[in-house]
């Protein structure tokens, strides 16, 4: 690194970090109050081989943060450690620490993490035996709370949220399956979201979908920051520099730099970084 | 279960020791028991029932696999499921009423003047016995040993069999070479048809005569292990005999346990591969 | 001799050939074999079964010896009183083993439980009918549709555990972490998300079971023990189908003989159906 690339880089922090990440000596609980989550050397293990190692992250509140990095470098691992979803793989150890909202996960029930933060899945994945209206009031159903006058409130407002209203409003009742690929997937969003979590996390979620479908998506997530913090996990480049205001890369399960996604892009910190935007690797 | 049956039994247990198993004397009036009839007739008809069905199920089973084109294919297999499911007291009553006749008028006189010269062969021609039953056997369990087979021989990687046909193999030449891959499993396909066979009562009760004696000749009647138990259970007049018929269920239930257990190891150890 | 020889000798590429048609030869005769009595014992059972068949056989009571007439109503109500205590044992145990080696196979009492159930699909009808001797009748002191109903439970366990675990592997893998993720506990998950989409897929399972259950003779044979009127009550001895059947098959009577083989009728159609329904059913499924 050139010592006047070096200059520029503390200039766009100095102006850009109060908003977006926290200098590196201010105090640690201080951090963990004012970012949705926080890790501290999070490292996961598959069996005796680590998938994600060392990982230290802050993220703000409300704000979206694009996840790229080629195939099995960690970014799905990184992901679904947020929300304990590796509880369901016997061979996983987690290590490390995960604060959400400034509180450790391990005080968390896994059904409360849960519902504090939500996900969404690479391929739609719309509960096949329930209707569109099921669906979207699945969390609640499910776990068998609300009223049905309720129901009818949520389901709408979260529909309308996920762009899906228009399209579905007269057809409630009919399964869910029935839907295209792209409204599975905003389905899945508005029943995600239903629930009312702090953090929504999207695993790829555009990876199954045609560009068109694809787009009203990015749009979605778009209107959706203003109420949520939102991480997703992209193999789309193009993807990452549209939707995220800040962009983690990871290589070989090391998070090798995370900072502004217009910086990223533009110019990164790191010689890797630049290697794989631009294309050289992976 | 066990343990239930172990108890319930332990009067007989007592009482004859491992002479049980040896002695062929049942004389329920007396109260002497001993179950090797039982035994003979339980293994001889298994193991013939075994030996008729075996070629034919794995002749069944690559006629499916290999042969017939998938429309004939998912049919037949239909059938051989059905074949499977048929309850075994309407085998047991077809056998009385059709299959019966037909070894006295047919087929028994046939194979005495063939091979007359042998025991097996010989002696008064009943109809129902020994030879009756196996065959019976024989058609109920073929459908468990050719569905085994078949999955089995499904495992089979099709690169192995092309790599053969590469090799100029004729359709049997690499029909074989499956098969020699596939031998443990249908191995356990075999052993888990012998189970049935020896488990099985109703069928087996209505055509074998039911006499407690051990003959040479395959057409003379005879008595297995769970047609005994069928047969006198509910009608037993003492607690002695109760005792005794609770012991010769345990000893079915051992050599079935066993016999199972050992098949389906055998089947695990071909599928886990195949995976 | 080298292999160029062995390949390209006439008589030795002959005699390969000619084994080779008479062993696909000698299995299509092995195909004919088997189908051949089934549809013998198909189309026997149902000329006699029809011809005897009427509706008496659905109404009547078992007339005394001598009198012609008669039917099986109460073996026919016995049967159902029987396969629903079967079910109420066998169905819900069978269904919770399926989950339990399904959804947390990891475990070394999965793993057992899973060997227990392919063995006892191995055990003897006749020797699960001791057992419920053992348990129900000496402890009764009776003969009793209780004993029947238990003995036919404990033989619908395994087949109701396999099917189970077999649908629910089939459920994709998505579903449960799309429940996970909505803040839904495992259980819950695996009830009212993963069962409910395997539930078609269950139910042929149960119906097949049932069907097997209804066939069973030997087992019944001395826990539920036969009763010739109508008895409705569970703790009193009680008629059942192929119970009836092996009766009137070895009885020398030649107008029993015709009702058993419209009882033989009647069980082998019912078979056929669920067969054939169960296969209709999973083709369109997973087909």
């Amino acid at each position: 690194m050139t010592a006047d690339n070096f200059n520029k880089n503390d200039e766009v922090n100095s102006s850009e970090s109060e908003i977006f990440i926290e200098s590196e000596d201010s105090a640690d609980d201080q951090a963990k109050q004012k970012n949705a989550v926080v890790t501290n050397n999070l490292t996961v293990y598959f069996n005796k081989r680590s998938a994600i190692e060392d990982v230290n992250v802050k993220i703000k509140k409300n704000s979206v943060t694009a996840v790229i990095g080629p195939s099995g470098c960690g970014k799905s691992t990184f992901l679904r450690s947020l929300n304990m979803m590796h509880e369901m793989t016997p061979s996983a150890k987690v290590f490390g620490e995960i604060y959400i909202n400034g509180e450790s996960i391990m005080n968390f029930n896994m059904v409360d993490l849960r519902k504090k933060v939500g996900m969404v899945f690479q391929k739609p994945n719309p509960f096949p035996t329930m209707s569109i209206f099921d669906n979207v009031a699945a969390g609640f159903k499910l776990n068998g709370s609300a009223g049905k006058n309720d129901l009818n409130e949520i389901v709408e407002k979260n529909l309308i949220n996920a762009g899906l209203w228009d399209e579905v409003k007269d057809r409630l009742k009919s399964p869910a399956v029935s839907l295209s690929g792209g409204q599975q997937q905003r389905l899945c969003i508005a029943r995600t979201i239903a629930v009312n979590p702090e953090i929504v996390l999207l695993d790829e979620p555009t990876s199954a979908l045609d560009p068109v479908s694809s787009s009203k998506i990015e749009e979605l997530l778009y209107n959706l920051k203003s109420e949520y913090t939102i991480i997703i996990v992209t193999h789309n480049m193009q993807q990452a520099a549209r939707v995220s205001d800040q962009t983690a890369f990871f290589y070989l399960g090391k998070l090798i730099e995370i900072s502004r996604t217009r910086k990223m892009f533009t110019n990164p910190k790191e010689k890797l970084t630049e290697e794989y935007i631009t294309g050289k690797f992976g | 279960m066990i343990y239930e049956m172990y108890v319930d039994s332990s009067a007989s247990i007592e009482k004859f020791g491992f002479g049980f198993i040896f002695s062929s004397h049942w004389e329920p009036v007396k109260e002497e028991f001993g179950a090797l009839t039982f035994i003979y007739g339980t293994i001889v008809s298994s193991f013939m029932a075994l030996l008729m069905s075996l070629p034919i199920s794995i002749g069944v089973a690559i006629f499916l696999s290999e042969l017939v084109h998938k429309s004939i294919r998912t049919s037949l297999s239909f059938l051989v499921e059905i074949l499977a499911a048929i309850p075994s007291i309407i085998y047991g009553f077809w056998g009385i009423f059709v299959l019966a006749p037909f070894m006295r008028t047919t087929i028994q006189p046939f194979l005495q003047s063939v091979f007359g010269f042998l025991p097996f062969f010989q002696g008064t021609m009943y109809g129902t016995g020994l030879l009756t039953a196996s065959i019976i056997l024989a058609i109920m369990i073929t459908p468990i040993i050719t569905a085994i087979t078949r999955d089995v021989l499904k495992a089979i990687p099709v690169a192995q069999k092309e790599a053969a046909f590469a090799l100029g193999a004729t359709r049997w030449e690499g029909i074989k070479m499956a098969l020699l891959n596939a031998r443990s499993g249908i191995l356990g396909g075999a052993v888990l048809g012998l189970g049935r066979a020896i488990g099985e009562t109703m069928a087996v009760t209505m055509v074998i005569g039911n006499k407690a004696q051990i003959k040479a000749s395959f057409f003379e009647p005879a008595y297995t292990m769970a047609s005994v138990i069928a047969n006198e259970f509910a009608e037993a007049s003492n607690e002695m005999q109760i005792s005794a018929l609770i012991e010769v269920g345990l000893i079915l239930f051992g050599v079935t346990f066993l016999v199972n257990s050992m098949a389906r190891l055998l089947i695990y150890s071909v599928t886990r591969n195949a995976q | 001799m080298t292999a160029e020889k062995i390949f390209k000798n006439p008589k030795n590429l002959k005699r390969r050939k000619f084994i080779n048609s008479l062993m696909i030869l000698l299995c299509f005769i092995a195909a004919v074999l088997t189908i051949l009595p089934l549809l013998y014992i198909f189309i026997y059972t149902t000329q006699s079964g029809i011809t005897a068949l009427n509706i008496d056989f659905f109404t009547q009571l078992p007339k005394p010896v001598g009198e012609e007439g008669g039917g099986m109503a109460n073996a026919i109500v016995g049967s159902g009183i029987l396969i629903c205590l079967g079910g109420l044992i066998g169905i819900p145990i069978g269904i919770m083993s399926g989950i339990y080696i399904a959804e947390y196979s990891k475990s070394f009492l999965a793993g057992a439980i899973k060997f227990t159930t392919d063995v006892l699909s191995g055990v003897p009808s006749i020797v699960v009918g001791i057992f419920a001797y053992g348990v129900v009748v000496l402890s009764m002191q009776s003969f009793s549709a209780i004993a029947g109903g238990f003995a036919l439970g404990i033989l619908m366990i395994p087949t109701v555990t396999k099917i189970t675990e077999e649908m629910l592997r089939l459920v994709p893998h998505s579903l449960r972490e799309a429940s996970l993720a909505l803040g839904v506990s495992r259980w819950k998950t695996t009830v009212k998300v993963v069962l409910k989409t395997a539930s078609s897929g269950i139910i042929t399972g149960i119906l097949l079971a049932i069907a097997r259950a209804a066939g069973e003779t030997a087992p019944l044979l001395f826990t539920a023990f036969g009763n010739s009127f109508w008895q409705t009550s569970i703790d009193q001895p009680i008629a059942a189908l192929p119970l009836q059947i092996f009766v009137y098959a070895i009885s020398p009577y030649e107008d029993w003989h015709r009702q058993a083989w419209a009882g033989a009728f009647v069980l082998i159609f019912m078979v056929f159906i669920v067969n054939f329904l169960v296969r209709y059913v999973t083709r369109n499924k997973f087909g």
